[in-house]
């Protein structure tokens, strides 16, 4: 059982993004995917996803190729918490958390009761249950990302990928997200979070995945693939790392001058 | 109970009053625009008139009146303004844009010259016309819609700007077009013309059931997608990544919407800005949830188109003014001011 890409190759338009990738999902970890801009971060989640193809290799679903699978089961059980997430102005909290629930409920089928008790669970978990009313244009930006999580949480899919679902987040809302993640992990669920913050990685992750320019530059636990050496060569940015416990945190070197 | 559950109760609660109103207010509007007009048929007259046809004894000229010429009329007319404006709702849905309606994609205007070509080449044949005309304003419609569409992409994207640019100019072009068929040929110029403007004068039970045929599965279809609606919203990505054939659906609602345009210009003209003043007018005051926002914005749109008729036969009788005229004198304001809006 996992969600898993192998050997993928695949880009936009002629420009290569992903070249030659293997990378697995397992339930019940959170896998932390870094790297710098352009690496393929977002292009692995459209990958797992379908919305693109790969052009050699591919990807599958607890041994299925997704691009054998109906959207909607995949639907069922792959749920993305996108980057940029638009919520469109006129709809309620609840409303857009129970968008969610679509690929359990079908566009034309009335929501069951299961469905309502998921979008509750959603709400309460994201601590978004005050926003319910709300129209989607009149919250901020931190609540706006809680919102875009509980509806993936809505899902209930058994793998979560999480495109930088810290992005807009004060620091209490990050360390909650944080704590999200690794409960959602505990129930079994596959977690997969792009990270920009290389120390929440660092902090929240059983394994990361360290991209550069389209492969695989590292995979391990977070001491082992977040060193100075390799950060500093991959990211072109000097750090100094002091490894707190079992956790490295990472100190950037301001360049002199 | 917390506040939030309470203003929950509440609003559910709430759902199906403004439906509930808005028929009520449909029904009273419908009642008045059938006694209202050059013979005046005062509210009791009207009730057993209504009475005796539903029995099925027409007698004397009041019951005639109310039944072949004012009932057909309003009907036809609440039927075009639902059908419109629920087009119209599902066209802003698609293409995810306020601006979007039936007469700025250039469906109506392409359905408009379908319908002509019909009349001027085969409108000596009455049956071939009667099939024909909505064929023709289908086919044409979707071919107008899939061009101005085609017109209007910037790579995957397709701005509100370009899209209204689109449908205008392809739009213009068609209803040129259309005029000069009327032009070549003038014994039917007239007829042709003062259908193009939009009217309801020539309504009568006959040329209402072939319209009804067409509208009932294209607004159950529209009716339908309202949840599908929503998820779009979304944009393609996360609709797509919810499990939503977006393509398809997206293909679904198209066709439906045009088939909705095609059949209302088929029986009542080019009818401009209902399709864009209603289904906004409702989203203001309910939200953009579909399955709220498209059943109030058929009725709405009935609402409106009935009054719009009332107007255009009552305000310079015995004359009466394209009913057209009246939604344009009314949407072409509305419009600039939603244009402005938006480019702010």
């Amino acid at each position: 059982m996992s969600l898993a890409v192998r050997g993928v190759v695949a880009g936009y338009a002629g420009r290569e993004v992903l070249r030659g990738l293997d990378l697995e999902l397992k339930p019940g970890e959170v896998l932390g995917v870094v790297g710098p801009n352009g690496a393929g971060k977002s292009t692995l989640v459209r990958v797992l996803t379908r919305l693109l193809p790969a052009w050699r290799g591919g990807a599958w679903l607890d041994g299925r190729s997704v691009a054998r699978i109906r959207r909607r089961a995949l639907a069922r059980a792959v749920a993305v918490l996108p980057q940029s997430g638009e919520l469109p102005a006129g709809f309620t909290v609840e409303a857009l958390v129970a968008m969610g629930r679509t690929p359990h409920t079908g566009l034309l089928g009335a929501p069951s009761a299961e469905d309502r008790a998921a979008v509750e669970r959603a709400l309460v978990e994201t601590d978004t249950r005050g926003l319910r009313l709300r129209r989607a244009a009149e919250l901020s930006g931190g609540e706006r990302q809680r919102v875009l999580l509980a509806r993936a949480l809505a899902q209930a899919p058994r793998y979560l990928l999480l495109d930088e679902p810290t992005n807009h987040l004060d620091l209490r809302y990050q360390l909650e997200a944080l704590a999200f993640v690794r409960r959602e992990a505990s129930r079994g669920v596959g977690v997969m979070v792009v990270l920009h913050d290389l120390n929440l990685a660092a902090a929240g992750c059983d394994r990361v995945a360290l991209l550069e320019r389209g492969r695989l530059a590292a995979l391990g636990t977070p001491t082992e693939v977040l060193t100075a050496p390799l950060v500093s060569r991959v990211y072109g940015a000097d750090v100094e790392v002091h490894v707190r416990g079992s956790r490295p945190l990472l100190v950037p070197r301001m360049p002199a001058g | 109970m917390a506040r939030a559950d309470v203003r929950r109760v509440v609003s559910r609660g709430a759902g199906l009053a403004p439906a509930t109103a808005s028929l009520a207010a449909l029904a009273a509007v419908m009642l008045l625009a059938v006694g209202v007009g050059s013979v005046h048929v005062p509210p009791a007259a009207l009730l057993s008139a209504l009475a005796d046809g539903l029995t099925g004894h027409l007698h004397g000229t009041v019951d005639t009146i109310v039944w072949q010429l004012r009932l057909p009329r309003v009907v036809l007319a609440a039927l075009v303004g639902a059908a419109l404006s629920l087009a119209g709702g599902a066209f802003q849905g698609v293409f995810r844009n306020p601006l979007a309606d039936p007469y700025l994609l250039g469906a109506a205007s392409g359905a408009g010259f379908g319908a002509a070509v019909v009349l001027v080449f085969a409108g000596a044949v009455p049956w071939l016309a009667r099939l024909g005309v909505p064929l023709a304003a289908f086919g044409c419609a979707l071919a107008t819609v899939a061009v101005v569409t085609l017109l209007a992409r910037r790579g995957s994207q397709l701005p509100s700007v370009a899209l209204i640019l689109a449908g205008v100019v392809v739009g213009s072009s068609l209803s040129a077009a259309t005029s000069f068929l009327m032009l070549a040929s003038r014994d039917r110029a007239a007829g042709i013309l003062s259908w193009l403007l939009g009217s309801f004068a020539f309504a009568s039970w006959a040329r209402l059931l072939p319209v009804a045929a067409l509208l009932v599965p294209s607004v159950v279809a529209i009716l339908g997608a309202a949840r599908a609606l929503d998820v779009l919203q979304l944009g393609e990505e996360s609709a797509a990544q919810l499990g939503v054939p977006v393509a398809a659906v997206r293909l679904a609602l198209l066709a439906a919407a045009t088939l909705a345009t095609a059949a209302a210009v088929s029986v009542a003209g080019v009818i401009g800005f209902v399709g864009l003043v209603v289904p906004h007018a409702v989203r203001l005051a309910f939200g953009a949830g579909h399955r709220r926002l498209l059943p109030l914005a058929g009725l709405w749109g009935a609402l409106f188109m009935v009054l719009a008729d009332l107007f255009a036969r009552t305000v310079v009788a015995p004359a009466e003014i394209p009913v057209g005229v009246i939604t344009a004198l009314v949407g072409g304001p509305f419009f600039l001011a939603l244009l402005r809006r938006q480019q702010r």
